[in-house]
């Protein structure tokens, strides 16, 4: 494959004077202009049209030495933002006439947190309580085209905006209709928590007033002067919020797509090939299997045998008598030694040749790792020859709708897709395999199906965080780094779920030259150097294997960064200089700066620690956030030799403490739980989480096998501060993990005394006895009653 | 086909169904209970934790013809009703649970929360207050990595039990 080299930073500088960008960074409320528009309903119901303008955005201060580069100006976010902007449909708020309010979010809740950031907003600006905001999620909406995607930590940066003036707008029209109510002028109203107060202290509530306000015809209506409240203002926004569904969640009445009954739609699983994208021949026994107590129906579809039955245990029982002939998958000659070897050769050379002494050099291996969540992917399909309804959680939901449209050769508005809530996604649902899978076997059965992947199926055959090598090499001169090159080389990672074709329809004003893929497109605007190092050059190199891959959270940034702040360690070494001291003459962004000395200082960077114990740090800029990580590890041999049954061990990360600045963040509450979700996660990269690729086939099939954090690996002690210096919200979902993941690389090269420069640390050695390629689910044990406590 | 008996969150309930069926099935499937989520079905994950007659198990690997017509089987649904002494009439551990804000996406949380109420009494039978080396024994996965929220909700919950 054909490697690009551009000098991305002199190039890009003539294009972008960051002097020119002085006013870009004010709040994020005036960077775009929209459209009002009352809605004709039985109650009040407002719309807004959103048009979002690019605006420029200030680049790193003044004292640059490295140019700006790609990511710095014009991030990911940045890119879907005006991807949206021909297409943004309406998103409506509804004032009820018991006075709440609903609102279906075009964004999708996986655990984010994003539901109850968007009820905030509206809670906010139309002066309401939070609890008396309803939020759903849309169904697929072909007519917002690409402004339907959930990614790229975009959600409160795309949404904040829209959802704040719907809000206000809704306000304004209940003070209007109580104004003609009193025959006042609105001028004279106030309102308080869900009531319209009249100077006479006379109250009429919402739910009054929104029949009052409500519209017979749809017309447009100017949208009033949008007031951002001063943060002072705020009564909801910036004040920790506990989850909108948390009383759900804890009484087991929170519904997710597993959970979803659809009258005949029984449950369905897929005895899958024994290795990756294997496909039938033939089935051997399908009147057998029919006869077995449950079963109803066994069709082959494209990825296995799909299996329906009136419980999912008895599709359990059945993959385990079937007898399937398998043709060969895609990657049956491929195991991790064999993937390394061709990243290896497909590495391009440096553009800087080593200079001796003056080159620090490193270069990583990132082992496979599965990004599935824990609600296994499934899918609800109701398909008859006419129509089809599917339910399923679905990041981008209008892809999903055309690609199932044309799998079922019928017309989109003939095809209802419903967004469910997910247990999780961490990339996963970005595509919708198992909906597809669902509307094959629906239609080849020609009865609805609830199919659902076993645990074992969605480490084997989902998707995963593909394979690569991170090299960095670094040239320095008279104490100071000169050249900074970052060459990561991976097995391709699939954009194919429509953010490629945001970029595509975009490209033309993406301030990147030249014809990068997609995926060259993403690491440039996600991954940035925030240090002054020169002449920079950070490049992509994907090697078309088939397997199936996906972003996984944070895409990119977790080995990219880790690998650079390895070698900056390396260097700061070099330099005679503290990691820290280095850090703070090197970096370039002021927020940077000020995160990692928050995290130096509150974290007591370069107290004596134990032997075999050490600190890390690292930090990170992205989604217009920043943020540093602080680590201590246990690499005492009485820690990482513990014992736990069918469990890993190993060095164990006693503390974290994350500094973090969003901009301006909605719900503090919320954030930390995000950035406490991705310590665990980057702990799991470096120390434990891999996938083992063997003949086409990765033997992790529970979770006793991928190591993902447990308790037994959690720190005790995580501590998140949260410094707010703007009034623009930022990415929260994906923020901690690749800081997380270097600090603990890190601490763990300063504990053992040896960098590591292949992950996780574990990798390795195979601790887990693997279970057989077939049957491709195994059998769930009949023991679990001698296990009681 | 044979049918089973058993006490489901106070209430006795019959099923219809071949003997060998995981309780989990039993539950999610034909009663229609959703509370325990299914997660591996290797008794791993921890996800579809629920109560037999007071101590924990996994019904993803009890055929449901083990089970007694005396059996108690309580799932979250039914947790409130065995301690109703948290706010809201929810039992202290989901108080616990609401306090610290422990969830993210939710799907592990029933399992978490049946682990930690279960956990919390033994150590309350065996005189003892719950410590990090109890928490770190315990195995239920939370893919979001809400652990050292969950840790503190049980500190919290059992001061309350």
């Amino acid at each position: 494959m054909a490697v690009r080299l551009t000098e991305r930073g002199f190039s890009l500088a003539a294009h972008h004077d960051p002097s020119d960008n002085s006013d870009a960074q004010s709040s994020g409320l005036d960077r775009r202009r929209f459209l009002g528009f009352l809605i004709a309903a039985p109650t009040l119901a407002v719309g807004v049209q959103f048009i979002p303008g690019l605006a420029g955005r200030q680049a790193a201060d003044a004292s640059i030495i490295t140019p700006p580069e790609p990511e710095e100006i014009f991030d990911l976010g940045d890119a879907q933002d005006l991807a949206a902007a021909p297409t943004a449909g309406l998103i409506t708020v509804v004032v009820n006439p018991d006075g709440t309010a609903s609102f279906a979010a075009i964004r999708t809740e996986v655990g984010q947190g994003m539901t109850t950031a968007i009820a905030m907003i509206i809670a906010e600006y139309l002066d309401i309580e939070v609890h008396q905001v309803s939020i759903t999620l849309a169904d697929a909406r072909p007519e917002l085209l690409l402004n339907q995607l959930t990614g790229g930590s975009n959600s409160m940066r795309s949404q904040y905006t829209p959802t704040a003036n719907a809000a206000q707008l809704a306000k304004q029209q209940l003070v209007a209709a109580a104004a003609r109510k009193w025959n006042v002028s609105p001028s004279a109203l106030r309102t308080a928590s869900g009531t319209v107060i009249h100077p006479d202290g006379r109250k009429a509530g919402y739910g009054e007033l929104a029949t009052l306000a409500a519209v017979t015809k749809t017309r447009r209506v100017a949208l009033p002067e949008f007031k951002a409240k001063d943060r002072a203002e705020f009564r909801i926004l910036g004040h920790p919020t506990p989850r909108i569904d948390a009383y759900d969640i804890v009484t087991g009445q929170k519904t997710f797509c597993t959970d979803i009954q659809v009258p005949g739609a029984l449950p369905t699983m897929v005895a899958r090939p024994p290795t990756i994208n294997g496909t039938v021949v033939s089935v051997n026994n399908t009147e057998a299997i029919l006869a077995m107590p449950g079963i109803t129906d066994v069709v082959p579809i494209s990825t296995g045998v799909a299996i329906r039955g009136q419980t999912h245990g008895q599709c359990i029982d059945a993959i385990q008598k079937i007898k399937v002939t398998w043709g060969p998958g895609t990657v049956d000659s491929y195991s991790d030694s064999t993937v390394l070897s061709a990243l290896v050769a497909a590495e391009p050379p440096f553009l800087v040749p080593p200079v001796g002494d003056l080159t620090t050099e490193g270069a990583f291996t990132f082992y496979f790792a599965s990004n599935t969540p824990l609600e296994p992917d499934n899918a609800i399909a109701v398909v008859t020859p006419t129509s089809a309804e599917i339910w399923s959680c679905l990041k981008v939901p209008i892809d999903a709708l055309q690609d199932i449209a044309i799998q079922l050769d019928l017309p989109q508005d003939a095809v209802t897709v419903h967004v469910a809530e997910g247990g999780g996604s961490f990339g996963r649902h970005l595509f919708h395999d198992a909906a597809t899978e669902a509307v094959e076997a629906a239609q080849k059965i020609g009865k609805p199906v609830h199919l659902m992947w076993s645990r074992t199926d969605t480490f084997r055959q989902g998707r995963t965080h593909p394979m690569a090598i991170s090299r960095v090499q670094a040239t320095t001169l008279l104490g100071n780094v000169v050249t900074y090159q970052q060459y990561h080389t991976d097995v391709q990672t699939s954009f194919s779920h429509g953010l490629g074709e945001i970029l595509t329809a975009t490209a033309a004003s993406l301030p990147i030259v030249g014809n990068f893929t997609f995926a060259e497109t993403i690491f440039l605007l996600s991954q940035s150097s925030p240090y002054n190092f020169g002449v920079t050059t950070q490049l992509l190199n994907e090697i078309p294997l088939e397997f199936n891959t996906g972003s996984m959270r944070n895409i990119y940034s977790p080995n990219a960064v880790t690998a650079e702040e390895l070698i900056v360690d390396q260097l700061a070494a070099q330099f005679g200089q503290d990691p820290v001291a280095f850090r703070q003459a090197f970096l370039k962004d002021s927020r940077v700066l000020a995160v990692l000395n928050k995290a130096a200082e509150v974290g007591n960077w370069g107290k004596t620690m134990p032997a075999h114990c050490a600190q890390g740090i690292a930090v990170h800029s992205e989604y217009q956030a920043a943020v540093a990580v602080l680590v201590e590890i246990n690499c005492t041999p009485q820690v990482v030799n513990r014992k736990v049954h069918n469990g890993y061990t190993g060095p164990r990360v006693t503390k974290v403490l994350v500094v973090a600045d969003p901009g301006f963040c909605i719900n503090p509450l919320g954030f930390e739980a995000q950035m406490i979700g991705g310590v665990e996660d980057g702990i799991g990269l470096a120390l434990t989480a891999s996938m083992h690729l063997q003949n086409g086939l990765f033997l992790e099939g529970s979770w006793d096998n991928f190591f993902y954090t447990r308790e037994w690996n959690t720190p005790p002690d995580i501590q998140v501060i949260i410094t707010n210096t703007s009034s623009s919200p930022s990415g929260a979902g994906e923020l901690a993990v690749a800081p997380t993941f270097a600090a603990v690389a890190c601490a763990y090269a300063r504990a053992t005394g040896t960098m590591p420069t292949s992950f996780p640390i574990n990798h390795g050695t195979l601790g887990f006895t693997p279970y057989p390629a077939e049957p491709s689910t195994p059998q769930s044990p009949t023991d679990g009653l001698k296990y009681t406590f | 086909m044979p049918t089973y008996t058993f006490i489901l969150n106070d209430n006795q309930v019959s099923v219809d169904c071949d003997g060998n069926v995981r309780l989990l099935w039993v539950l999610r499937d034909i009663l229609g209970v959703t509370g325990p989520k299914y997660g591996c079905g290797l008794r791993v994950c921890r996800a579809c934790t629920c109560h037999i007659n007071g101590l924990a198990f996994n019904p993803c690997s009890v055929p449901v013809s083990q089970i007694k017509p005396t059996d108690k089987i309580t799932t979250i649904e039914g947790l409130a009703a065995t301690d109703p002494t948290g706010e809201n009439g929810l039992h202290p551990m989901q108080e616990a649970w609401l306090k610290k804000d422990v969830a993210q996406c939710g799907y592990c949380q029933p399992g978490q929360i049946m682990t930690a109420v279960a956990l919390v009494k033994e150590l309350q039978s065996e005189g003892r207050e719950v410590t990090d080396a109890d928490l770190d024994k315990i195995r239920n996965i939370c893919r979001c990595g809400t652990y050292y929220r969950i840790r503190e909700a049980i500190k919290a919950g059992a001061k309350n039990m």
